[in-house]
């Protein structure tokens, strides 16, 4: 307790530089992500970052400093040729492009682990932290380091607005784009030149093995609210900064503690929240749909079973017994007492010493349930010339989804009928 | 019976273009008269989308050249408009109605330029146009395919081109939308525009188009409709593959050989 609230006062400078750079980062990286992931890149962010490493290893080897500049420039010179080493074997070779990905990313990976080894082997003083570049330690965010990144990640942000609308294009209808006379492959570079350096920024934070999951999840997650690209990138911005708070603050309490891994197992539970709760989209959205569902349809086949007890024997005042009802179609007893409570609480039934009735109300609902199966009945045998005793069980449930205004085209379209296809009257 | 034209609106140069260097299309040379609704008819695998796409530059050719009112492609970027088939994009993209019949005037915008006030109404109009104004805030997400459909005319309509290509405008759409976008066509035809449509229905294409392009992997023919559309030209279209044609184009590729030599 006593750390998160020295944390979060920020009255730490350092503490507040290391926030405020773990938040650039992050929400740059999440706002060029969302750009990829509509190009269903996803994996070729993945394998970039893994390519990074060779690079910081080489600029470390070639320099002899830790100079976030030079290791930034070497990070991103590989990244680089990894892209042009995955399109090259796409288009020239007959391997498919997820071959090629996972091709590179595993060679240029393994190369910057042997680099990264036999640099600690060497007992070079300076290379101590180097290997924070594999996992990510955001703690280590400060002085000349958070500059440098600092810096790219505004560029990052700034491109994205500049160019908003034509990488939007791109990722919509990329060969639109070029009939308009778009410089698209101009374009492809500029994305993929972003997609380097969010990574390449992204690194010193969350580290090269889960740097993919920084660009691509808070994306991910942000789709899942909106089908508004612009109020994507903003809720994917805001996701990345804070899993890079988060982060930060891990770093911060724990040093020892890798921090990627931390970033991603925040931002990866946003996206599974995102995934449960999303409006619409969701899957918690889609059980209460499917429930909702369920009980309608149970209450209007009671309404229906009512209705036509009192049509078979010509008497809608008299009240039912559930036993009755039960008889004629095969409900479950608790639920259909359930059911036939809750349309009394809606005023649809009335209940006299045990015994169910109608109201006018739900004599109307009920009588146009029994219409609209009789009217699909009718509307199957004539239009899709299916036998009259095949068209019973389709009714079943469609009788539950047709709308007012179907109903009436449907009315129009049979020519007002009275009778359905086994001569029973359409109420 | 292949009719050149003087003045042409789209001129083809022994046009071939290979895919993985077999030809699907073979030394194409044809000129289209402007201020025609042309239709390019033929069987499935024909080359029609490829010989659009090559016509709009979007795939490379392995000889020959496209001009456009006498210049080349780059030269004309603002005066014509291509509508890609409809299944070619994501449907799935986080855009409204608006977001994508806007995309209409980022020719005319350039680089950098966000979209002006004027543009936003040209995007109504040409909303209005297909009689989808009221689906303007509408997710792409939710439209069917006819609604899709329209919307990619509109926003080739915002674009104010002179000559269109289409690819399949009325795959799979309703009744409904199929004879809007035709009394739309027409009547841009009437404005003096030319429209050049991939269509892959023989039975509407008499009564659709006034300029019809015949093609299996090489030009049939191609002129007015009328001359056209008969028996002999449709038989050689539609009669089959040419076998031979086609086991050479296989070679070709077995053997990796290119399909101009200086290539």
């Amino acid at each position: 307790m006593q750390d998160f609230l020295e944390f979060f006062s920020f009255t730490d400078a350092n503490i507040r530089y290391v926030t405020l750079g773990s938040v650039l980062l992050a929400a740059s990286s999440a706002v060029v992500g969302c750009f990829t992931l509509l190009r269903k890149r996803a994996l070729v962010g993945d394998a970039v970052a893994h390519a990074v490493l060779p690079g910081v290893c080489l600029a470390f080897i070639l320099s002899g400093t830790k100079n976030p500049f030079i290791l930034l420039i070497g990070a991103f010179v590989t990244g680089w040729i990894s892209l042009v080493v995955i399109d090259y074997i796409t288009s020239r070779s007959r391997i498919k492009e997820d071959t090629a990905i996972g091709l590179v990313l595993s060679v240029f990976f393994g190369i910057g682990i042997l680099l990264l080894t036999s640099i600690q082997q060497t007992g070079n003083a300076a290379q101590s932290g180097l290997d924070k570049f594999l996992f990510g330690s955001a703690a280590s965010l400060i002085g000349g380091d958070l500059i440098a990144f600092g810096v790219v990640a505004v560029l990052l942000l700034v491109a994205v607005v500049l160019f908003y609308k034509e990488l939007t294009l791109l990722c919509f209808d990329q060969a639109y784009a070029r009939t308009i006379g778009f410089p698209v492959r101009s374009l492809e570079l500029l994305l993929t030149t972003l997609t380097v350096f969010a990574v390449v920024v992204g690194i010193q934070a969350v580290g090269v093995v889960l740097m993919a999951a920084m660009l691509i999840t808070p994306a991910a997650a942000a789709r899942f609210w909106t089908e508004n690209l612009k109020v994507m990138l903003v809720l994917a911005a805001l996701i990345g900064a804070f899993s890079g708070i988060a982060g930060a603050y891990v770093s911060y309490t724990a040093p020892s503690m890798p921090t990627g891994p931390w970033i991603v197992l925040i931002v990866s539970m946003i996206a599974i929240l995102s995934f449960a709760l999303a409006p619409g989209r969701g899957w918690v959205a889609r059980i209460l749909r499917q429930r909702r569902n369920k009980t309608r349809i149970l209450e209007e086949n009671l309404l229906k079973l009512l209705y036509q007890l009192g049509e078979l024997r010509q008497d809608y005042g008299n009240a039912r017994s559930l036993e009755e009802l039960l008889e004629r179609r095969n409900i479950p007893k608790k639920e259909a007492l359930g059911g036939l409570q809750k349309l009394k609480r809606q005023g649809y039934l009335r209940k006299e010493d045990s015994r169910w009735l109608l109201t006018p109300e739900g004599e109307n609902r009920g009588r146009r349930v029994v219409r609209l199966h009789r009217l699909w009945e009718l509307y199957l045998t004539q239009y899709l010339n299916l036998a009259s005793d095949h068209v019973h069980e389709d009714a079943e449930t469609i009788e539950h989804i047709i709308t007012p205004e179907l109903e009436q085209r449907l009315i129009e379209e049979l020519n007002y009928p009275d009778l359905d296809p086994h001569s029973a009257r359409i109420p | 019976m292949i009719l050149q034209v003087d003045n042409p609106v789209v001129e083809v140069h022994d046009l071939t273009v290979s895919y993985d260097r077999k030809p699907v299309l073979w030394g194409i040379d044809l000129t289209l008269p402007a201020g025609a609704l042309v239709g390019v008819i033929g069987p499935n695998g024909a080359g029609k989308s490829t010989l659009i796409k090559a016509m709009m530059n979007l795939l490379p050719v392995s000889s020959g050249y496209v001009r456009i009112f006498d210049q080349p492609l780059k030269q004309v970027y603002s005066r014509i408009s291509y509508v890609p088939q409809r299944e070619s994009v994501d449907w799935d993209f986080p855009a409204s109605v608006f977001d994508v019949v806007l995309m209409g005037r980022y020719g005319q915008l350039g680089l950098f330029k966000r979209p002006r006030k004027a543009d936003k109404d040209a995007a109504m109009e040409a909303l209005e146009k297909v009689g989808m104004q009221s689906f303007a805030n509408r997710q792409i997400s939710q439209l069917s395919g006819g609604q899709q459909q329209r919307v990619f005319l509109a926003r080739a309509l915002a674009q104010n081109a002179d000559v269109y290509f289409m690819d399949e405008p009325f795959a799979g759409v309703d009744i409904a939308t199929e004879t809007a976008i035709i009394q739309l066509l027409r009547l841009m035809r009437d404005q003096g525009k030319t429209v050049i449509v991939v269509h892959h229905d023989l039975q509407s294409a008499s009564e659709y188009f006034d300029w019809v392009v015949l093609l299996n992997m090489r030009l049939v023919a191609s002129g007015p409709t009328e001359q056209v559309l008969n028996q002999e030209l449709l038989e050689q279209t539609y009669g089959g593959k040419l076998t031979v044609l086609s086991k050479v184009g296989d070679l070709l590729r077995k053997q990796e050989f290119p399909a101009r030599e200086k290539n």
